[in-house]
């Protein structure tokens, strides 16, 4: 490959990667939120199975 | 408040389901092609300047818009932007958030019963022995009802029902139950099969199994930066329409999906970790696959007349033969593979599309899940059978433009204004930031209010107004000739008229007057389809009013 096709795509593909796999490292890391008597009045949906990640 | 008892079983099955929502079939097809167009490495520039300026800030509206709609048991973007303003006019411009979905899930799905039609094909051999010829005969035999190489009569139409069906059950089975679980199997195995095949895009070599070039060849193609191209504002509308397409934006389904959030909990750090996941497997899969592919055994000639025909062409009509060039048994496994990832790629899609209408349905109209999701079914079929039907007049592409390109623009453009400016940015940043579980960049307050809503304008005026050739230097300096692929010309179907002037040929002149009147007629069908909803609108929007007066 020449050189500026490679720096291009080496910095694309290292730049997506990182925000990707950081985004979803800090999901996976985040506890869930405790659910309050309040979320439960707000919360239309109605179901607390949201918890677990 | 509603009686909804859906709800996302776990946060990642919410973001995996909201990943497959925005990844589709245009991650692997369109975008390298749009890339090749538009400049090749340097169209990365304008690409994620968009992502950043347009893209993101898209997501955290909507992701806002629909959580603040789900408070009050609005899983729709109709009545959840009632809610934002007192002025009426806005549930009507939610019905975009429906509309949109129904018409592009009427062509999505049958453009999905290819993928799952040619993944049956793949194992069943009919590839095998074609040259590029061959399977481009195939697919043109296929879209146009012709010989049914399985032997089945209609196959396109078989395959269109199945899919239909397939989505309909999944849909009845509900958000955990049904979307959620798809989506936390369909998007892993969709990476799975595109790391695999994009190892096997990057490790080409020329004169092995009749490659005439090493895989380097096709990623210089695609990334070698030509800087020209950034100052042609085309260049930056391709990008900012490619965001479009790849975040499903402008749409409704992410405002559908976020209602079902709750109140309490974040919503920023989701639509990041979503949208960036989207961009994982178009920038980082999608590039690796289908160009280098091509080039490796067709060669840049053949691939960049090969381009012309769009993304879906090179796909279809060339990627069987190329992959059987590995041999009869890899060759099967990588076809299966890559019509397996477009097809999961689009069922998380379209299932996605049929949420807006089923949650309808249930909020407004007290409907059940089940028959809420068969109506989905039985409309797409309706609907799409259309584009089965008369592909080759044209109404398959007149959907995909109207539903699938304009009314995303107009939507995005509308619902970032309501939110910026007519909902108010302090309030609507006080929504996005809601137990976030990231800190939002406080530059975002600006871009969403000031940045987004004029690049949007930018992108719809360019749109509606496209100068010929895409020669803006040209408009600029007061020659602004409309190109045939503007808005306006296209109403007028002015192409279509300047092939018909030329023609000479009788059938030819037929096809055209064809494609002009099924054009028309699709036109008028989705119209009609948008009258529809705004009444069901009002008429819900008078139900919520009578409950609201009425004492309990």
């Amino acid at each position: 490959m020449n050189t500026s096709a490679l720096i291009i795509m080496l910095t694309t593909v290292l730049f997506v990667t990182g925000f990707t796999g950081y985004f979803f490292w800090k999901v996976l890391r985040t506890p869930p939120s405790p659910e309050s008597d309040a979320d439960v009045e707000n919360d239309t949906s109605g179901d607390s199975s949201y918890l677990t990640s | 408040m509603s009686k909804q008892k859906e709800a996302w079983g776990s946060r990642v099955g919410l973001i995996l389901a909201m990943a497959g929502n925005a990844v589709g079939m245009a991650n692997f097809l369109r975008f390298p092609v749009q890339a090749v167009q538009n400049g090749g490495g340097a169209f990365m520039i304008p690409y994620l300047v968009c992502f950043l300026v347009i893209g993101i800030p898209l997501l955290w509206i909507e992701w806002a818009i629909g959580r603040f709609g789900g408070k009050y048991g609005h899983h729709t973007t109709p009545l959840a932007m009632d809610k934002m303003h007192r002025s009426r006019i806005w549930k009507y411009v939610g019905v975009f958030g429906i509309w949109t979905n129904i018409a592009i899930a009427a062509y999505y799905c049958y453009l999905e019963s290819w993928t799952l039609s040619y993944v049956v094909h793949s194992v069943s051999g009919s590839f095998v022995g074609l040259d590029q010829e061959g399977v481009a005969q195939f697919f043109n035999e296929y879209v146009n009802l012709g010989v049914s190489t399985l032997g089945i009569p209609l196959e396109p139409i078989v395959f269109f029902v199945i899919c239909l069906l397939l989505n309909t059950y999944i849909l009845s089975k509900g958000l955990a139950g049904g979307i959620e679980r798809v989506a936390k199997v369909g998007v892993p195995l969709l990476i799975l099969f595109g790391i695999f095949l994009a190892i096997q895009g990057v490790t080409l070599k020329a004169g092995e199994n009749g490659a005439i070039n090493d895989s380097a060849v096709g990623l210089n193609f695609l990334w070698t930066p030509n800087y020209d191209d950034l100052w042609s504002p085309g260049v930056w509308m391709a990008a900012a329409g490619q965001i479009f397409f790849t975040l499903s934006v402008g749409m409704g389904t992410v405002h559908c999906y976020a209602a079902y959030v709750r109140a309490k909990d974040d919503i920023a750090l989701s639509a990041m970790s979503a949208g960036w996941m989207n961009e994982f497997v178009e920038v980082v899969l999608g590039s690796f696959i289908v160009i280098p592919i091509s080039i490796g055994y067709l060669g840049i000639e053949r691939v960049t007349d090969l381009v012309q025909l769009g993304g879906l062409g090179l796909g279809f009509k060339t990627l069987p033969y190329l992959f059987f060039q590995w041999g009869e048994t890899l060759g099967a496994i990588s076809c299966l593979m890559f019509f397996g990832l477009l097809f999961f790629a689009g069922i998380t899609s379209s299932l996605a599309m049929g949420t807006p209408w089923m949650s309808f349905l249930q909020d407004e109209f007290d409907w059940k899940r089940k028959p809420a999701a068969w109506t989905f079914g039985l409309i797409t079929f309706v609907l799409g059978m259309p584009t089965v039907l008369f592909f080759r007049y044209g109404v398959f592409d007149e959907y995909d433009y109207w539903a699938g390109t304009v009314a995303l623009v107009v939507f995005a453009l509308l619902e970032s204004i309501l939110f910026a400016w007519v909902f108010g940015m302090k309030k609507g940043w006080q929504e996005l930031t809601a137990g976030a579980d990231i800190k939002v960049p406080g530059i975002y307050k600006f871009i969403i209010k000031f940045v987004t809503p004029i690049l949007l304008l930018w992108v719809f005026i360019g749109s509606l107004f496209t100068p010929k050739n895409g020669d803006w230097a040209a408009a600029f300096s007061g020659h602004w000739e409309l190109d045939n692929s503007s808005i306006i010309k296209k109403l007028m179907n002015s192409g279509l008229k300047e092939q018909l002037s030329l023609a000479t040929d009788p059938a030819q002149m037929q096809l055209i007057e064809n494609q002009i009147a099924f054009g028309n007629a699709a036109r008028l069908l989705l119209a009609a389809v948008f009258v529809v909803l705004a009444v069901l609108v009002y008429i819900a929007y008078k139900r919520n009013l009578r409950k609201e007066t009425t004492p309990v």
